[in-house]
């Protein structure tokens, strides 16, 4: 059996998004921007992707959702063209975001602080979230933008968004959020909350991989990166990705049909999943399970280092996730997880199963059973957990 | 960078077969108790290094023949990823049928070594080379408890990094035994760094006593100073049997004095004229130019430039090296 639990790393296509795009590669592949039929017939499926994504999460008309090619891409985009709009030309001078967003935010701040900007990282709480205080104490004249994501790739805990929105609107801060973990998981609705700039990936919500998009607000128009032609009205030149945003529009469209089955059979799945485990000795999971998305749990099993458990795992077919520092090419811990600092073994113990819509029970109950045996073989390695011998009454 | 660095997220393809077959069924799992040690008429030592808070932490067990500090059986735990699994199976292998002295030398490398499928292909990828370091650190302190030795008590022992706890001596040692370059390499190799970062350079997350970018420095220049030493030693030893041209500036300008005051000087005086060693510089084209300011008698006179000039010449060249050129100032 074959059990794929890493969807916030990235997900399955669905077939429905494969069937829309596959006319895109072999038959309807001119060049939208050019004039004769072969670029002309690609219009309609663009068209409609396009009012897939508008709807997907509620853009007005005027604003701007400007296809990229990936969250990365997005992400890089606002960060960079707040600085060159806001920063270069001296007016300010200070960006705010958290410690435990994904690389694409941290590492394009680092980049703009060897540049001389000054940029807050505002703590996190050992639940994963941050105090809306000190991100109020922390705005300030200076301060360009806010950029926090929606939900935390690591554990899956939902930011508040609405109320950082209304911050950011009462000290007019531009915001920024990194929806990438959020769409197709919970509402995204930039009508509902005051948001600038929102950036977000297919292939997390059962789209192809190599496409994203950035929501520009009315207005609020930024510098473009990729300077050339004049596709995406001139915003982000480079010849359209026909296939991709054709996919991306149908994998919207089905996340958010799908928003209900993934508040009621995932979540129910998850939980499952998570007391199941929750009943191991010596584990514990970030954060509650209403503050996060209903697909992904992070949990510690004490003794267990994460490499190892990802390998017992694999061995038995089954997909996951740690954020233990031995099996980053790098070899450094995960921020996310020195960040929380609940407990300092969670940087080498964490675990990150992430479901999706196409998980089933059957996998539950496999992926339940092997989790248990791969516990039993590990422990019984670890030189820091031992099991209570069987005539110890005492059970310690 | 390059080709192969491009696409990541392969470094369980970089294992080879033994380490993942360990990894898998590890053959020296377990403990050793007191009941089996006294049936062997062994000494039991228990010892421990890392912790669970660090990532890795291993334990070893010896059961040790006290009359001929024998290692008769070896066995371990292990938290710690699959390749530190391996690692500490593949060093209480190698433990077993030693002395303890003989154990204490048993390296890192001689670990990884020993994992490997092929001589010529490593065992883990790079950044895996800490899990055998750390097999190595808990052999010693297993032979420190055997010895009753208090292991703080050495040098060695002051820890440099407190995340991984890592100690000075352990990264001097693998320092000069994998001849590592960078503060990077030191990471990959120990762990040291990799965590809080505080202990690689002044200005990080707490204050520290040592830094590696120091240990770095300092080390290497230990390193390059014994090299000169080793090659001075090696050159008094077997002296004359070395080409002039392999030696360095200030060993050249001795045997040229050397040469001058035994062999030229002393003809001078007796002319009444004297010559000093202005310069000595070696050229692109392979001569050494030794440069000369006459003195007395000898400033000045015609044959300074002609006939004892070329005598100076030709007996530097029969004494030193064909390739010596004197060329006075």
């Amino acid at each position: 059996m074959r059990v794929y639990l890493d969807n916030n790393a990235t997900t399955i296509v669905d077939p429905y998004v494969f069937e829309t795009m596959a006319p895109y590669f072999c038959e309807m592949y001119g060049n939208p921007n050019s004039l004769h039929e072969f670029g002309s017939e690609t219009h309609p499926a663009l068209r409609c992707a396009m009012d897939q994504l508008y709807t997907g999460i509620n853009a007005n008309d005027n604003d701007d959702i400007v296809v990229t090619s990936c969250a990365t891409e997005s992400i890089n985009w606002v960060i960079k063209g707040i600085y060159f709009d806001h920063i270069f030309n001296g007016d300010k001078n200070h960006i705010i975001t958290t410690e435990v967003e994904h690389p694409a935010v941290i590492q394009a701040c680092r980049f703009l602080e060897t540049l001389g900007v000054k940029v807050t990282y505002l703590p996190v709480n050992s639940d994963g979230i941050i105090e809306l205080d000190t991100l109020r104490e922390s705005i300030t004249q200076e301060t360009a933008l806010v950029s926090i994501m929606w939900a935390n790739n690591e554990t899956g805990m939902i930011f508040p968004i609405e109320e950082i929105g209304k911050i950011c609107k009462e000290k007019d801060v531009l915001f920024h959020t990194d929806a990438t973990q959020a769409i197709g998981k919970v509402p995204v609705d930039v009508q509902k909350t005051n948001i600038d700039y929102l950036s977000f990936s297919a292939h997390k919500f059962h789209g192809p991989k190599g496409v994203g998009a950035l929501y520009i607000k009315e207005d609020k128009i930024i510098t473009s990166l990729l300077s050339g032609g004049e596709q995406m009205s001139g915003l982000r030149s480079g010849t359209l990705n026909v296939p991709g945003i054709v996919g991306m529009g149908k994998a919207m469209e089905l996340a958010v049909e799908n928003l209900d089955f993934e508040k009621s059979n995932v979540m129910k799945l998850r939980d499952r999943l998570e007391d199941e485990l929750l009943k191991i000795p010596d584990t514990f999971v970030v954060g509650t399970k209403k503050q996060r998305t209903p697909n992904t749990i992070l949990i510690s099993i004490k003794g267990i280092e994460g490499e190892a458990m990802l390998w017992d795992l694999n061995k038995a077919g089954i997909a996951a996730s740690t954020g233990s520092a031995c099996a980053s090419e790098a070899l450094e811990s995960n921020p996310v997880m020195e960040a929380i600092g609940a407990e300092a073994d969670l940087a080498h113990t964490a675990l990150r199963l992430s479901l999706s819509r196409f998980t089933t029970n059957e996998e539950i109950d496999y992926t339940i059973d092997i989790i248990n045996k791969a516990v039993k073989r590990l422990r019984a390695i670890s030189s820091t957990y031992s099991y209570a011998p069987d005539w110890h009454n005492s059970k310690l | 960078m390059g080709k192969n660095n491009l696409i990541g997220g392969s470094i369980w393809e970089e294992y080879s077969q033994k380490v993942q077959d360990l990894m898998n069924n590890p053959q020296n799992m377990g403990e050793i108790t007191e009941e089996q040690a006294k049936e062997m008429g062994a000494k039991l030592i228990v010892a421990d290094f890392g912790a669970e808070s660090c990532g890795d932490a291993v334990r070893l067990y010896w059961a040790v023949d006290e009359k001929t500090d024998k290692i008769l059986d070896a066995k371990f735990k292990s938290f710690g990823c699959g390749t530190a699994i391996a690692s500490s199976d593949t060093m209480a292998e190698l433990c077993k049928g030693k002395t303890v002295d003989e154990a204490v030398k048993i390296t890192n490398i001689d670990v990884e070594k020993a994992m490997r499928d092929n001589p010529d292909t490593p065992a883990v990828p790079p950044q895996k080379m800490h899990c055998s370091v750390m097999a190595y650190d808990v052999i010693k302190e297993a032979a420190a408890s055997y010895k009753g030795v208090d292991s703080s008590s050495f040098e060695d022992q002051i820890i440099v990094c407190e995340c991984a706890r890592v100690s000075l001596g352990t990264i001097k040692e693998v320092i000069k035994l994998n001849d590592l370059k960078t503060v990077e390499q030191i990471t990959d190799f120990t762990k040291a760094g990799a965590f809080c970062k505080s202990c690689i350079k002044p200005g990080g997350h707490e204050e520290r006593e040592y830094y590696l970018v120091d240990i770095l420095k300092e080390t290497r220049e230990e390193m390059e100073q014994n090299k000169l030493t080793a090659l001075a030693d090696a050159k008094t030893a077997e002296s004359g049997e070395f080409g002039f041209e392999d030696l360095t500036m200030v060993q050249k300008l001795k045997k040229v004095e050397k040469i001058i005051d035994d062999n030229i000087r002393e003809m001078l005086i007796m002319d009444g004229g004297n010559l000093e060693i202005v310069d000595i510089r070696d050229t692109d084209d392979g001569y050494t130019d030794i440069y000369i300011r006459y003195l007395g008698a000898c400033s000045g006179c015609a044959s300074s430039s002609t006939g004892t000039l070329y005598a100076i010449e030709a007996i530097l060249r029969e004494k030193l090296s064909q390739n010596i050129r004197v060329l006075p100032i």
